[in-house]
Parts: C-alpha cells; sequence; structure tokens
C-alpha cells in the first residue's frame, strides 16, 4: 500500500523534480497527461486492446473450461496444460517467440501481422485465456451438475441449459475471468513491447518512454489514474459479485 | 399419463453389470417402488428411464412410443432429484414455470398453471421466495410441484425423502402418495428405505446387484421371498442354514424342522423364520410340531413390542418378537423356554448363501 500512498502524493507536488518537502501542491501534472499525445493515445489503444483481448478470452476459455470439466477425452491433461502455458512462460520469452513468429509469417506468407493490431490482439488473448480457463474451471468445480439434469429433465436442450441455467451459475467466475483478463492486458508491458508497430503505443509502454527522458511527477500522475480505473473496475464488480469469493 | 415398459434392459460398464436384463411394466396409475441396497441399480435404472443413462441393450416405452434412443429433453418424464435440485437463482414461481417455458406454453397460461400447481403442494403463498429461503420440508414441494406442472406422463422420484427429518418425511410420504392418486399419476420411485418402500407402492421391485430378485405387492414379499435377499432385506428373518432331508430341513446345529415348502428342494438350503411367527412358551405347546428348548439369550425392549433372542443349540439363536401385553409371557434372561411356529410359518430357500445383511 505504501507505494501507492507515495505515488498518489507525489502526483500532486507542484516541482518538476520530486523532493521532500514539497514545495507546494497543484492539478498541474494531470492536466499534463491530456495534452500528452502519447498518453492519450497509449491509453485509447490499451483500453481497445484489452476490452477485445478480454472478449475472445471468453469466448475460447468459457468453452474450453467447460469441455476441460466435462469430458473425459485423450489429450484432456495436455490440452488444460497448454492453456496454462502463457501464464508459466515468462512475458519476454513468450513477446520474442510470438516476435519470431510474426516476422517469419511476413516472409513466408507476406501477410501483414508485423505490428499490426492483429498480431497485438492475438499476443494480448494469449495472455488472458489462463485466466479464463482457471477462474471458470474453479467455477465449474463448485456448480452442482444435477441442476443441468434438472433443466434437460424439464425440456431444455443443452444450450437452452447452458444458457438458462449453467451460465447464471458460474456467472461469478466469469465476470471475475473478464476482470483480471482486462487487468492483465491492460497493464501488460513486456509482451506488448515486442508487438507494438511503428506509432502504435500501449499505455505501459507510453510511461516506460517517456520514464527514460523525464522523471517528473506526470508519470507519477498517470499511475494514480491507472490506479483509479482498475480500483473502480474492482468495485463496480465486487458489487455483482463477491471478489473475495472467487479469488 | 402413461404405461413404462422396460423391455430386458441392461447398462454395462466395461465387465460390470449396473443393471442386467431388466424387464418389467408398470401399469397407468401405478406406483412402482424400486427397492434395494446402495448399488443395486436402481438409481441407474431411473436414470435410465430420465434419458441420462443409456442402456446399452433393451428398450424402454413410454405410453406408446419408443423412448429409448431420445435425449432427456424429448421425454415427457417429471423427475423429483434427491436434492431437489433447485434452480438456486430463480423464485419458486420461475423454477415451476421452467417446464412449461422449455414446452413454449403461451404466456397466460403459464401464471394460472403455476399457481395451481403449487397450490396442490400448498406453497401458494410462496411463489416470489428463492429457493435458499424455504425449509427443507418446502424445497422438496416446490421440487415436486415443478416435476408436475408440465403434465408429465410418468413422474420419478430419485430417493425424494432422504433428506427430509424422520416426522416430516411420514407426513410428506402421505402426501406424495395421495397427490399420485389424485392426479392417477403413474409413479416410479427408489428408495433404499423399506419402510417407505412398504407404506408408499403398490408394487415393489426389490434390486441387488443389478437384477431384480422379486417384483410384488408388500405381502407377497413378505410372506412369499423368492430368496433369502428378499427375506432378509424386507422385513427381518432369522436365518438357519442346513439340509433338506427326508422331508424335513435339518439345520446345521441338529434341529430337525417341520416345513411347507420342502418338496421342491433338494440337498443344501436355508430356512427364514419371521421373528413375529415365533411364539416363546415356558411348557412345550401341544400338538405344536417345530417347538425346542432354549435358553434367553437376549430380550430387546422396543415399546409396543419386546425381541427375544432364544439360543438353541451351541451355535443357532432365534429371534421371537412378542407384543409387550399383560399376560403376554415376557422371559428374563437366563430362563428356560420353548420356542414354537407352525410349519406353514418359514420360508426354505434352496442352497446356503453367505450371510448379507441389507
Amino acid at each position: 500500500m505504501t507505494p501507492l500512498i507515495f505515488v498518489t502524493w507525489l502526483s500532486f507536488f507542484s516541482q518538476t523534480i520530486p523532493s521532500f518537502p514539497p514545495e507546494g501542491y497543484s492539478l498541474k501534472w494531470y492536466a499534463a497527461i491530456i495534452r500528452n499525445d502519447r498518453f492519450v493515445s497509449g491509453f485509447l489503444l490499451s483500453l481497445q486492446l484489452g476490452l477485445i483481448a478480454t472478449t475472445i478470452g471468453l469466448l475460447v476459455g468459457v468453452p474450453a473450461a467447460l469441455c476441460i470439466a466435462r469430458y473425459r477425452f485423450a489429450g484432456r491433461e495436455l490440452l488444460n496444460n497448454l492453456l496454462l502455458m502463457p501464464l508459466m512462460i515468462p512475458g519476454v520469452v513468450l513477446g520474442i517467440a510470438l516476435y519470431v513468429f510474426h516476422v517469419e509469417t511476413k516472409i513466408n506468407t507476406g501477410l501483414p501481422v508485423l505490428g499490426s493490431l492483429l498480431g497485438l490482439v492475438s499476443g494480448h488473448t494469449l495472455i488472458v485465456i489462463p485466466w479464463t480457463v482457471r477462474l471458470v474451471s474453479a467455477s465449474l468445480a463448485g456448480f452442482d451438475r444435477t441442476l443441468e439434469e434438472a433443466a434437460q429433465n424439464l425440456g431444455a436442450d443443452r444450450w437452452t441449459t447452458f444458457r438458462r441455467i449453467t451460465l447464471p451459475g458460474i456467472l461469478p467466475g466469469v465476470v471475475a475471468a473478464a476482470m483480471f483478463s482486462f487487468v492483465a492486458s491492460f497493464g501488460n508491458l513486456e509482451l506488448s513491447l515486442f508487438l507494438v508497430g511503428p506509432g502504435r503505443t500501449t499505455l505501459p509502454i507510453a510511461i516506460l518512454q517517456y520514464l527514460e527522458w523525464k522523471i517528473d511527477p506526470t508519470i507519477a500522475a498517470v499511475s494514480v489514474v491507472q490506479i483509479a480505473l482498475i480500483a473502480v473496475t474492482m468495485l463496480i464488480t465486487d458489487r455483482y459479485v463477491k471478489i473475495a469469493r472467487v479469488v | 399419463m402413461a404405461e413404462v415398459r422396460l423391455e430386458g434392459i441392461s447398462k454395462r460398464y466395461g465387465d460390470f453389470f449396473a443393471v442386467r436384463n431388466f424387464t418389467l411394466t408398470v401399469p397407468d396409475g401405478e406406483f412402482l417402488v424400486l427397492l434395494g441396497p446402495s448399488g443395486c441399480g436402481k438409481t441407474t435404472t431411473l436414470r435410465m428411464i430420465a434419458g441420462f443413462v443409456e442402456p446399452s441393450t433393451g428398450s424402454i416405452r413410454l405410453g406408446n412410443a419408443d423412448i429409448t434412443s431420445l435425449p432427456p429433453w424429448r421425454r415427457n418424464a417429471g423427475l423429483v432429484f434427491q436434492n431437489y435440485a433447485l434452480f438456486p437463482h430463480l423464485t419458486v414461481d420461475q423454477n415451476v414455470a421452467f417446464g412449461l417455458e422449455m414446452r413454449k406454453v403461451p404466456k397466460g397460461e403459464v401464471a394460472p398453471r403455476v399457481a395451481e400447481a403449487l397450490r396442490l403442494v400448498r406453497l401458494g403463498h410462496l411463489g416470489d421466495r428463492l429457493p435458499r429461503q424455504l425449509s427443507g420440508g418446502q424445497q422438496q414441494r416446490v421440487a415436486l410441484a415443478r416435476a408436475l406442472v408440465f403434465r408429465p406422463d410418468v413422474l420419478l422420484l430419485d430417493e425424494p425423502l432422504s433428506n427430509l427429518d424422520a416426522k416430516l418425511r411420514q407426513e410428506v410420504r402421505v402426501e406424495i402418495r395421495e397427490l399420485q392418486r389424485k392426479l392417477g399419476l403413474t409413479a416410479i420411485m427408489v428408495t433404499h428405505d423399506q419402510e417407505e418402500a412398504l407404506t408408499m407402492a403398490d408394487r415393489l421391485v426389490v434390486m441387488s446387484e443389478g437384477e431384480v430378485k422379486q417384483a410384488g405387492t408388500q405381502r407377497e414379499l413378505y410372506e412369499k421371498p423368492s430368496d433369502r435377499f428378499v427375506a432378509g432385506f424386507v422385513g427381518r428373518s432369522t436365518f438357519l442354514d442346513g439340509k433338506i432331508d427326508g422331508g424335513r430341513f435339518i439345520s446345521d446345529g441338529g434341529l430337525s424342522i417341520e416345513c411347507p415348502n420342502e418338496t421342491a428342494i433338494r440337498g443344501a438350503a436355508t430356512l427364514a423364520l419371521r421373528p413375529e411367527r415365533v411364539s416363546v412358551t415356558r411348557e412345550p405347546t401341544p400338538g405344536g410340531s417345530n417347538s425346542f428348548a432354549g435358553e434367553v439369550e437376549f430380550v430387546s425392549y422396543l415399546g409396543a413390542l419386546l425381541d427375544i433372542h432364544v439360543r438353541v443349540n451351541e451355535t443357532e439363536r432365534i429371534v421371537a418378537q412378542v407384543p409387550n401385553r399383560d399376560g403376554v409371557f415376557a422371559p428374563a434372561v437366563g430362563e428356560k423356554v420353548r420356542v414354537g411356529w407352525a410349519p406353514g410359518a418359514a420360508s426354505v430357500f434352496a442352497g446356503v448363501e453367505a450371510p448379507r445383511t441389507p
């Protein structure tokens, strides 16, 4: 907590080089964020990326978790490990691997994946899937399957059963998965570094680049905005799903 | 409502038969109970009728239709689950309405039918509650209303009373039975509780190790058990192992017993005796053919009844059950007595099985 408090405090200092005690307080660093194009476009790209990656992650992860939880098939264990793998591989390694893959793809097929939004989205999808699979699997483990049988007995086919009974039952897990996915994507730096193209920067990269040249409290202000955004997401989620119950 | 016909259905998992060659017809309007110890295949049979387990062989007919390979949602069978399986995120009304909704019953018709079903189970006032706000007994009745509201061809009950306390269980037994009669439902219930089975059924099927041991009314099962398993599972019996010799049953302990149905059996045999058919006297009963001297070893006091365990020789003892009433001979432990019974009171089965207590 202490770093969060200090960063927040720092973001209101009026002097350019942070020193204690502060010479005065000001909101000018917050104004500086909005005037900085790279922060604004970085923020918008990160937001867009987070939302798309989360959506795709759910579309892939929920059915995958269902299959792994419900069916016994050859390669089930392998699939499960494969889906969780991106969480175990360091982001830098994953980033380099994807980068090389994109380069090779470009050379061999001419498809413009290198540095494209598509490449960025697919990379982020990769890192959000483990979250979805794990959290939804945990939810499914606590879900009473006789409810599904009851629905089918009452005349619901498989899809209707999923939509009306299973999905509402595992909703806390799905919401938590969406939230964790978004946060994982939004804050990701090391993977994005390899996948962004010219003129396309995510917020964490914009921050890093800014830090290379300046250390004024703008960075603190950006961080505070980021912290606030994530906190608000969590608080809103918590109104629907008790986070403490799923994590 | 309709007749249910199971024709030679089996369910095999590898080499293991969960249910083996089960054939049975449940006539329209009958309350049939599948009774047996856990693992006997009764639940598997019920789940095959509901469509959750596909039979390895055989066919299932409901009314005039062959439903063997229909998915559960195409069968018109109402199932009450052991844990009730009420949808936790839906209100009581929505739970009951689910089956109607799936059948695309017009909106205007749903509400009155839900209300009617809930009135039937005396829960008309609780429609807007969530399941978790109800007691176990109320949840049970919601599950029943939900299974009945769409007018199923058959009502299936999977140990529906096992999660209720003893007093409530007795009430609900009567309630379910009355409802079944009033609506003329064909019902199939699974239970391991013989008292429940005996009080509710029109007819019972006793199962063991995947096979039907005997089907019949309470009286048939109790008085004419087909084998040792049924004699031990439905009611209580004292078992004596021995052999048939010269028209009499000779127990391993040396008792020579006159019995009714000795002719059909040769060689090793088991004799089963209902405790309430055995009399305990001080003196030998005049003219009594089966009368043996023994010593009272143990008496258990059951309120209305007394169980008297009489040792008749080194290895065998016979249990007698006598009413706890004035004027009835009630010996104390250690007393010398005579036990006796009419020849027709015992059942004799061929062969000697390893004793098993249900």
